[in-house]
């Protein structure tokens, strides 16, 4: 018997050292190939930054970069002199943007006050996802809505010529940055420890009281953090500006005036350029000072968020 | 008197909060009323399935619902897996390194990137580089790249909810770590990964920007043949009809229906999602 077994064992042991080793192999293939895959998430982000920087290179060698960032006036298909300034569209942008986060921002904080405060938890699990459908409108029903609703409702209001213009923009813009502010925020007071709002109760504050001076401030990284990130939502936000602020291309005056921003120049001007001509490349260099804007914003956001964790975990 | 006034204060400042509650919720009602009421009335059998006649003011949209769903299932095929993946690597492999922290950090950084400027990438990468031309493969490739940190975030989100004990008891068999995620931590994760997988791609359903450039077309009364041809898409429709046609006033109630069928369209894939996770609760909440 034993004399019959001894090589079969033996071969059994090398096969289980042979499938080990086979294993380890494949054990190794998989985590590789997992990373090689993060690591495509990483150069996608390197990727979108060196291509628009690339493309806008050329742009520069036609036009002077002081020229690019200080005059306002853009003109592509000058009769004499074509004209890329893009001052007037980051100054559209801006404006639509803060007049978005003006009536965003309270807006927002109230309602995630609200449902941390005042809604019980019924009324908060029913809540929630009736506001996320608000995130889930698409931008170009939005901006529909801008035309054919807002539209008419601002020219009626304040007796203007017509009612596609920032002030449009900016309202739809604070409805698309509602839900980012709304949750993120939310979040944020939930995270506040249960012990400060019982110390602040003890000491005979009520409930407002402990809102407003203990919950949220205690909170505060969150919520700003919240904010930055709608506003860096409505600074890329695309459809609805180009369907509802009227698209001039002038310097803008007031919150009623047509404005044209960064990204509804390129929305409207890359599909009808020549490839590879200077308004071409001229357009991802709108393209780069857009994302460069975005990204400075939600690092911001980012690295305020990332404080408030750690003040968490202390 | 302080009392008071502190009492009169707290009243003051709860019904702003609840004003503002009301606010939003108005707002979603208004959009939600406006759009079905006005939608409709033009909403039919024929609108649904029927091709765009006399340039788009009478017919369907049947080749626009038919290129929105060809181009997120694009869509779908490149974010869903590649999504999994990183998030796999994320939750179970990654250990808390630099490089860890880099991934993470461009993740939440692609998430903020407008949809405008993916659109400028889907140009040069797809469209030029690549050879693609403008068409469904890369308008959905350049989706797919827009919704990746969603199905990320959401895969990694699903995986973090599988229980320690679920890995440390395939551990004790002896299981190698692939095999204890494939076996054990994937399909407990799966449905939430589903869920997070379809909330991401209906979203990416309606983006406009990124396929104004790489493959949407203004009116095309036909089907697309092959990932090589352009199509028309829901999003992309209602923008030509609200703001570039040019008989503006007249296919306006078609605008509203496009709008209408767009909604129900990512509304109705919430749902399933919504129904997924809800399932899913159900059934962790017995095992438990």
């Amino acid at each position: 018997m034993s004399i019959g077994t001894f090589p079969v064992d033996i071969i059994k042991s090398r096969m289980v050292v042979h499938c080990m080793k086979a294993y380890k192999i494949k054990e190794e293939a998989i985590k590789l190939f997992l990373l090689i895959c993060s690591i495509t998430v990483v150069m996608l982000l390197f990727g979108i930054f060196l291509l628009l920087l690339l493309k806008t290179i050329p742009a520069f060698k036609e036009i002077s970069i002081k020229e690019f960032f200080t005059t306002p006036l853009w003109n592509p298909a000058g009769y004499y002199k074509e004209q890329y300034g893009i001052l007037a569209m980051v100054v559209s942008t801006l404006m639509v943007t803060a007049g978005a986060m003006i009536i965003a921002v309270p807006l927002g904080i109230g309602t995630a006050a609200y449902l941390n405060e005042i809604a019980n938890h019924k009324v908060r699990e029913i809540l929630k996802p009736i506001i996320e459908i608000l995130a889930g409108i698409p931008s170009v029903v939005i901006g529909f809505l801008g035309i054919v609703l807002l539209g008419p409702i601002i020219t009626k209001v304040f007796g203007v010529k017509s009612g596609l213009n920032a002030l449009n923009g900016s309202i739809l813009l604070a409805v698309m940055a509602l839900p980012t502010i709304i949750s993120i925020s939310e979040d944020a007071l939930n995270s506040v420890p249960k012990s400060f709002g019982e110390a602040s109760y003890a000491l005979g504050a009520n409930r407002w009281q402990t809102l407003v001076r203990i919950k949220i401030p205690a909170a505060l990284s969150g919520i700003i953090a919240s904010c930055m990130l709608g506003m860096g939502r409505a600074i890329g936000e695309t459809m609805t500006v180009l369907m509802a602020t009227g698209c001039a291309t002038a310097m803008p005056h007031s919150f009623f005036d047509p404005v044209r921003t960064m990204t509804s120049a390129i929305a409207i001007e890359l599909g009808e350029v020549a490839f590879d001509s200077t308004h071409y490349y001229a357009l991802f260099a709108v393209g780069l000072v857009l994302f460069l804007m975005t990204f400075a914003v939600n690092m911001a956001s980012d690295v305020i968020l990332n404080k408030y964790q750690l003040m968490e975990r202390k | 008197m302080k009392l008071q006034k502190n009492k009169i204060l707290q009243a003051v400042g709860f019904s702003f909060l609840t004003l503002c509650i009301l606010i939003v919720l108005t707002i979603l009602c208004v959009i939600l009323f406006d759009i079905t009421a006005k939608g409709i009335k033009s909403v039919s059998w024929s609108f649904l399935t029927e091709m765009p006649r006399k340039g788009m003011t009478e017919g369907g949209i049947m080749p626009a619902i038919a290129g929105t769903i060809l181009v997120t299932f694009i869509t779908a095929v490149l974010a869903v897996p590649l999504g999994c993946f990183v998030a796999i690597y994320l939750n179970e492999y990654a250990k808390d390194t630099k490089l860890t922290r880099l991934i993470r950090l461009t993740i939440r950084n692609l998430s903020g990137v407008p949809s405008i400027v993916y659109g400028l990438f889907g140009v040069v990468l797809f469209v030029q580089s690549l050879k693609f031309g403008t068409c469904l493969l890369s308008a959905g490739l350049t989706l797919g790249l827009l919704t990746l940190p969603w199905t990320i975030t959401a895969s990694e989100e699903a995986l973090k909810t599988v229980p320690k004990s679920y890995r440390e008891g395939a551990y004790a068999l002896g299981a190698t770590k692939w095999q204890v995620i494939r076996t054990n931590v994937l399909p407990y994760a799966f449905g939430g990964i589903l869920t997070g997988a379809i909330l991401g791609v209906a979203r990416a359903a309606g983006e406009t920007a990124p396929i104004l450039f790489t493959g949407a077309a203004f009116y095309l009364p036909f089907l697309p043949e092959s990932g090589f041809d352009q199509f028309m898409a829901l999003p992309y429709h209602l923008y030509i009809l609200a703001t570039q046609h040019h008989a503006i006033g007249q296919v306006r109630p078609l605008a509203y229906a496009t709008a209408l069928v767009l909604l129900a369209l990512i509304f109705s894939m919430n749902f399933i999602a919504i129904i997924i996770r809800y399932r899913i609760r159900k059934k962790t909440m017995l095992v438990h």
